[in-house]
């Protein structure tokens, strides 16, 4: 494994102003993955190119003639995100090498966009092939917990309890009945250079960790948490907050892989309950109480997991 | 352009059409193993590894993403190649249509193979008949020379500046793909200043930031779809002249309807594929017994070559058409595409056209089988029967 050098200290006055993520798309008030996409954007610059998978980010972005993007953007389809990419990396790699294309171009970082259901579901299979093939490219999944797109229907990103479209709060079943699978983990298991979670309402340490992923010498995956507020059934304003609650409850950590060494990003003082987390939100409105006992737990009993991940493999 | 030079050489197609792949000097090759395509894709790891071909070669998990990373490769500007078959083409189907429609100039050999169930390495026609609505230029080759052949003429054509559309070019899995051939192959320079890699796809750049494969509200897509359906429409013209140019400079003459004896005769034979040879042999036998039988075999299945048909087909009194593949429920696909062509003609007089389905998954069907299928329709004629279609070398 290549190395992920360097640290930059980040503050949001030193941000870049340009915008390559502009506005004027379609996404709905309080968009999560928008915001996120908007401060990837500005940590990836200009000289990248961006593969999107079918999905929100996709469509709000792009119904022709609009476009959204001021970086070089193709979108094929659903599942094969990954695959573009590869192709794409590929092209660049050897096309340098004949000098046919790219030449005075520098390094041209290909980041592949997809959403949870395209990552962690249909999406699965394309990124396991990329990742290790060992393709130089960031592959970003921005999670919002469902698939939002064709309208709150369930993922295997959809938390435990969650109600959506196609795991309804019923008068026998109430919302999701499985655990949200550990893509980060998925990804680590790789041992690719570097994978790292993150979430809109930390955007320093967002930014920080895509302009690593830029630096990595190999794959890099990101995990970011983006809550969508028409799927979450919360109001668009607190969105943000809603993000930083994930986190201050443990329920989403945020931690980085570095070639192999686990790291917490943040760590929590005090956690907060998960009933601080599920009270903005609609589609856990139907929890009984025992349900969120099982929640408190599990999310406990997997941060300290994670805690003994970090401590095990972490930097000595 | 100055005559190319050739060796002659002893080769198995499959290695024929990979040191295509090579004489082209194709930039990423991204593919999947799958029988009987594995030996192309194997003969182009072995010379990317060796350092006789200068390419990335991906070695994908699977056709899907073999088919999606030729795109992103395409749309970067490198030179593509992929093969598949069967399941493999199968798998692609979804991507199929987004090369053609983000007009990107991917070259693909298929070494066509059945379609499971049930499971059958062996070879026909149903992998690529269920994928002819995908807005590919798609060529079938009879043996080894036109695979090479044809493959350095996918490329100019797939690159035309008036064309810019992915190509396919079809071969018999095994009885093409396996076999060991004598055949020209040509040198390098002649085929890189026959079909200089030309990009004139749209390009991702980040100079020139695009975006590339949008969302298309009803208000665009019949629009995109036409323009896709006239680019393809108008390759036919492009397809002539490319074939006119390969003549000159490699000496050997193709066209879109190829004809055998055919012209004065009474009951016409059309064919596709590598059994086109086989209903040759048929047709020598059966002249000499004085029977006015011809054949007419398809090169180009799409764009369909409707006006050279109907020239092809003017004077014939009674047509059969083999097809390799069945539309379940429905008719021979060539047949069928033949039927309709003969209807919309200005023929006077058009010839009943006898659908027959056979050689599937493999089965032989031999120039005695030809010989009696064209005594089967004359008995039919006699009793004025005309079936819809019929499944033929069937074990009773």
């Amino acid at each position: 494994m290549k190395n992920v050098v360097g640290l930059d200290v980040f503050a949001i006055k030193v941000l870049p102003k340009s915008e390559n993520f502009t506005s004027g798309h379609r996404a709905c008030q309080g968009c999560g993955p928008a915001v996120a996409l908007r401060l990837i954007s500005k940590a990836l610059g200009r000289n990248t190119i961006i593969v999107n998978a079918t999905g929100c980010m996709e469509i709000i972005a792009s119904p022709y003639p609009h476009s959204t993007w001021r970086i070089p953007w193709i979108h094929v389809a659903f599942e094969n995100t990954a695959a573009v990419a590869s192709g794409v990396e590929s092209a660049i790699k050897i096309l340098k090498k004949k000098n046919k294309r790219f030449t005075d171009k520098g390094k041209i970082t290909v980041v592949a966009i997809a959403g949870d259901g395209g990552t962690s579901d249909i999406g699965l299979q394309a990124l396991s092939g990329a990742l290790e093939r060992g393709h130089n490219f960031i592959y970003i999944c921005y999670d919002n917990e469902a698939y939002m797109n064709t309208g709150i229907q369930r993922s295997s990103a959809t938390p435990f309890g969650a109600s959506t479209t196609t795991s309804p709060a019923g008068k026998k079943v109430k919302g999701q009945l499985t655990w949200k699978k550990n893509m980060p983990a998925i990804a680590a298991a790789h041992d690719i250079p570097y994978v790292a979670t993150a979430t809109i309402s930390f955007p320093l340490d967002l930014f920080e960790k895509v302009k690593k992923a830029a630096r990595a010498e190999g794959p890099a995956y990101l995990h970011i948490l983006a809550p969508c507020p028409t799927g979450w059934r919360c109001d668009p304003s607190v969105c943000v907050e809603t993000s930083r609650l994930a986190v201050e409850t443990g329920i989403f950590p945020l931690y980085e892989v570095t070639n192999g060494e686990w790291t917490l990003s943040h760590e929590p003082a005090e956690f907060k309950d998960v009933r601080e987390y599920f009270k903005l939100q609609g589609r856990f409105r139907h929890l009984t109480a025992e349900q969120i006992n099982f929640i408190q737990n599990r999310v406990k009993d997997d941060f300290k997991r994670l805690k003994k991940l970090c401590n095990m493999l972490g930097v000595k | 352009m100055k005559k190319a030079t050739h060796e002659r050489v002893a080769i198995e197609v499959s290695i024929a059409i990979s040191e295509a792949a090579r004489l082209l000097d194709v930039d990423v090759v991204s593919a999947y193993p799958i029988t009987p395509q594995t030996h192309i894709v194997e003969h182009l790891a072995d010379m990317v590894n060796n350092g006789e071909l200068d390419a990335e070669y991906i070695p994908v998990e699977s056709e899907h993403s073999a088919m999606s990373a030729c795109i992103g490769a395409s749309a970067a500007g490198a030179r593509t190649f992929t093969a598949t078959s069967s399941q493999g083409l199968a798998l692609m189907h979804e991507t199929l249509f987004i090369a053609s429609g983000m007009r990107f100039p991917i070259v693909m050999v298929v070494a066509n193979r059945s379609l499971s169930a049930p499971l059958s390495i062996w070879g026909d026609h149903s992998d690529i008949m269920a994928n002819r609505d995908i807005g590919w230029v798609q060529f079938f080759a009879e043996n080894g020379q036109e695979a090479l052949d044809l493959t350095i003429i996918a490329y100019r054509v797939a690159e035309d500046k008036r064309v810019v559309l992915p190509a396919i070019v079809n071969i018999d899995g095994f009885t093409v793909s396996h076999v060991t051939e004598p055949v020209f192959m040509p040198d390098q320079a002649s085929v890189l200043e026959f079909a200089p890699h030309k990009m004139f796809q749209m390009l991702l750049d980040p100079d020139r930031p695009v975006m590339m494969g949008p969302v298309g509200i009803p208000e665009i897509y019949t629009e995109a779809k036409m323009a896709l359906d006239i680019a393809l429409l108008e390759s036919r013209a492009v397809i002539d002249e490319t074939f006119g140019e390969f003549a000159k400079v490699f000496g050997r003459k193709y066209s879109a309807v190829e004809k055998y004896k055919s012209d004065d005769a009474d009951i016409v034979i059309v064919t596709m594929g590598g059994i086109s040879e086989t209903a040759m042999t048929a047709v020598d036998r059966m002249r000499k017994r004085r029977k006015k039988v011809g054949l007419v075999r398809l090169r180009l299945w799409r764009p369909f070559p409707f006006d050279d048909l109907r020239d092809a087909l003017k004077k014939a009194k009674v047509l059969i058409v083999f097809d390799r593949a069945l539309s379940f429920g429905g008719c021979g696909p060539v047949a069928s595409e033949i039927r309709a062509n003969l209807y919309n003609s200005k023929l006077k007089r058009k010839p009943p056209v006898f659908s027959f389905v056979g050689a599937l998954s493999g089965r032989d069907f031999t120039a005695d089988q030809f010989a009696e299928l064209v005594e089967k329709v004359e008995g039919y004629i006699k009793k004025g029967i005309l079936p819809e279609y019929e499944i033929v070398g069937v074990r009773e």
